[in-house]
């Protein structure tokens, strides 16, 4: 593999009344696994349908009705586990996680607590150009995900939806090897990136397909190094767990407020208590969530209505096989391929339709003008008119033409912006509306040259102050390009110019 | 292992059974005879001996993903003691 080397980012500090602070965090993130139908049962996982209309009697709690594991979801999870280089574990068995709560009839959710199907992986965070955090995965496991309540239809009553009753989950666990909450949002991104490329979850985390359970303590400087070489968790502090969050931005001032109120109560001679707590997004605070604490007593057991899931080996092989090219290796890639800088490279590979978009522009071609041409003009546009990739209306054979015609000399640069511009609001062949349009750039130097005599010949004050101010030459280049409607070649221009002011 | 009147609550609490104050300690004698025989059990020595997860030979039981199910509504809706709009209507539960 193309490896980028890096360094890890120093970790964010709080300064406290008694000195600083550094932060531990850990995620438990869960990620919708996308699939047609849910984890047990033939239901569909279709966002936005009418309330329970997409619930099986097996969803719903209903006595006598027994899971059925979809096969598709397992193939989800390997395939998550692979792309985040985990040990797949081929065998993994479900357990009951018993709470009472109405949006969960069975009274338990099915997870697995003892043997969840992959084990240890690691994710590269990238942070900025050379900089990246390797965050270590502990475990991924399957979990059924549990219905909808909502509150503000009725003042006495709540109303449950058990559409996503039984949606599979991946819940992906991290080690605490997070240190701030810019880190934390951009390790939530890189898994998203990681299993839109695999097209495991679709990472939208306004439907919630994507959210976030967050560990935050905090220690004195030295005692996270004194935690990494022990593995021994007595050097941490006392954690929280905020849970449920679903916005990256959320995500970092929820860290933020908590980290900020463990100090002060450190500070102030107290303890922090482990509890669970809820961000409030209106007041920016944490709350804790003590009416849960009770629930805690999940009384875990293995299910007795499932046998324990064995896969083969040579099934996990095939999944390994069908892998695309995932993100650190495409970006290794464009760098050493294409020559790009390792931002460049970030922005074209951050998702997957735009590196492809990239790649068909660059094919045969420049990578580097390529690349600009996609980000600076393609990409900018696209997004002043909100528009995706997907309905860009310049396709990447038309402006892979015009890179091309740029290379070649046909045109300036300056006349490519024209270009890009008529083809992307009327359409067409780039290279045939160069021609029919005139657009080509006068590389003839016989030609250039009698426009240079002709705006010389016709300038004799400004001649001799260029002579005496030789920067003022670049007055006779802009006059002959617009001589000639700015198809001159800019360089050759610049050349006659020089030589013929004697400069 | 003794289980005393305190752990049988909150066991019946969490387990949402209604059991009256002075039936308590009778459960908790319960419980306790049921985890001696537990414990009993417990003197087997199984080294090595994988745990049995199915009297029969077989392999877990495994579907397609295809949607096959849903679209019942109705009948889905049809034992609740309350629904309006399509959904399950019940007290109030807020965080």
């Amino acid at each position: 593999m193309l490896d980028l080397t890096y360094e890890a980012p120093q970790p964010k500090t709080i300064a406290g009344a008694t000195g600083d602070w550094e932060l531990v965090i850990g995620l438990e993130v869960h990620a919708q696994v996308a699939t047609k139908a849910k984890l047990f049962s033939g239901a569909s996982t279709q966002f936005g349908a009418e309330p329970n209309s997409n619930v099986a009697f097996v969803d719903a709690g209903m006595p006598g009705m027994l899971p059925v594991i979809n096969e598709g979801c397992v193939a989800q999870a390997v395939r998550t586990g692979l792309g985040l280089k985990a040990e797949i574990n081929l065998w993994s068995a479900f357990d009951r996680k018993n709470y009472f709560y109405p949006d969960l009839p069975q009274g338990y959710q099915i997870s697995q607590l003892y043997h969840p199907i992959v084990g240890e992986g690691e994710v590269l965070v990238d942070m900025a150009p050379g900089i990246a955090r390797r965050v270590r995965i502990e475990r991924i496991h399957l979990e059924q995900d549990a219905g909808k309540s909502i509150h503000d239809m009725d003042p006495h009553m709540s109303f449950v939806d058990l559409n996503r009753t039984g949606v599979a989950l991946m819940e992906i666990v991290s080690r605490p090897d997070i240190r701030g909450p810019e880190e934390a949002a951009a390790y939530v991104g890189k898994l998203r990136q990681i299993m839109r490329y695999l097209g495991t979850c679709d990472g939208n985390m306004q439907n919630g397909n994507l959210r976030a359970d967050v560990n935050v303590s905090v220690c004195r400087p030295g005692d996270y190094e004194r935690y990494q070489e022990t593995q021994d968790f007595s050097h941490l502090g006392t954690r929280c767990e905020i849970k449920n969050m679903n916005s990256m931005r959320f995500i970092q001032m929820a860290i933020d407020y908590e980290a900020r109120r463990q100090i002060a109560l450190l500070e102030d001679g107290k303890e922090v208590v482990q509890e669970t707590r809820l961000y409030d997004p209106d007041k920016n605070e944490t709350r804790s969530m003590r009416s849960k604490e009770e629930a805690h007593d999940y009384r875990y057991f293995p299910d007795p209505d499932l046998l324990p899931l064995e896969i083969e080996q040579a099934w996990v092989d095939d999944i390994a096989a069908s892998l695309p090219e995932l993100p650190d290796e495409k970006k290794a890639r464009f760098v050493t391929e294409f020559g790009l800088s390792e931002y460049d490279a970030g922005v074209l590979t951050a998702e997957v339709a735009n590196a492809a978009y990239f790649e068909k522009v660059a094919e045969g071609r420049d990578g580097k003008l390529a690349a600009n041409w996609v980000i600076n003009e393609l990409f900018g546009r696209l997004k002043k008119e909100d528009h995706s990739i997907e309905d860009s209306p310049v396709s990447p054979e038309q402006l892979g033409k015009i890179v091309g015609l740029i290379t070649k000399g046909d045109i300036s640069g300056k006349i490519a912006k024209d270009l890009f511009e008529i083809i992307y609001t009327e359409g067409g062949d780039p290279e045939a509306i160069v021609e029919e349009r005139g657009m080509k750039q006068v590389t003839d130097t016989g030609a250039i040259e009698a426009a240079v005599d002709e705006v010389i010949a016709a300038n004799p004050a400004q001649v001799e102050k260029a002579q005496q101010n030789p920067k003022l030459a670049g007055w006779f280049v802009g006059q002959v390009m617009k001589a000639t409607g700015g198809k001159a070649n800019p360089a050759a221009v610049n050349k006659l110019v020089q030589e013929k002011l004697g400069l | 292992m003794s289980i005393d009147t305190e752990t049988a609550r909150r066991v019946a609490k969490l387990a949402r059974i209604k059991v009256e104050e002075d039936a308590l300690p009778a459960l908790a004698s319960e419980f306790s005879a049921i985890l001696g025989f537990i414990e009993q059990l417990n003197e087997v020595d199984v080294e090595g001996v994988e745990p049995m997860t199915s009297v029969t030979p077989q392999r877990l039981k495994r579907r397609e993903d295809v949607v096959t199910d849903g679209s019942q509504q109705a009948a889905v809706l049809k034992n609740a003691p309350d629904a309006r709009e399509g959904f399950f209507a019940v007290p109030k539960v807020v965080e």
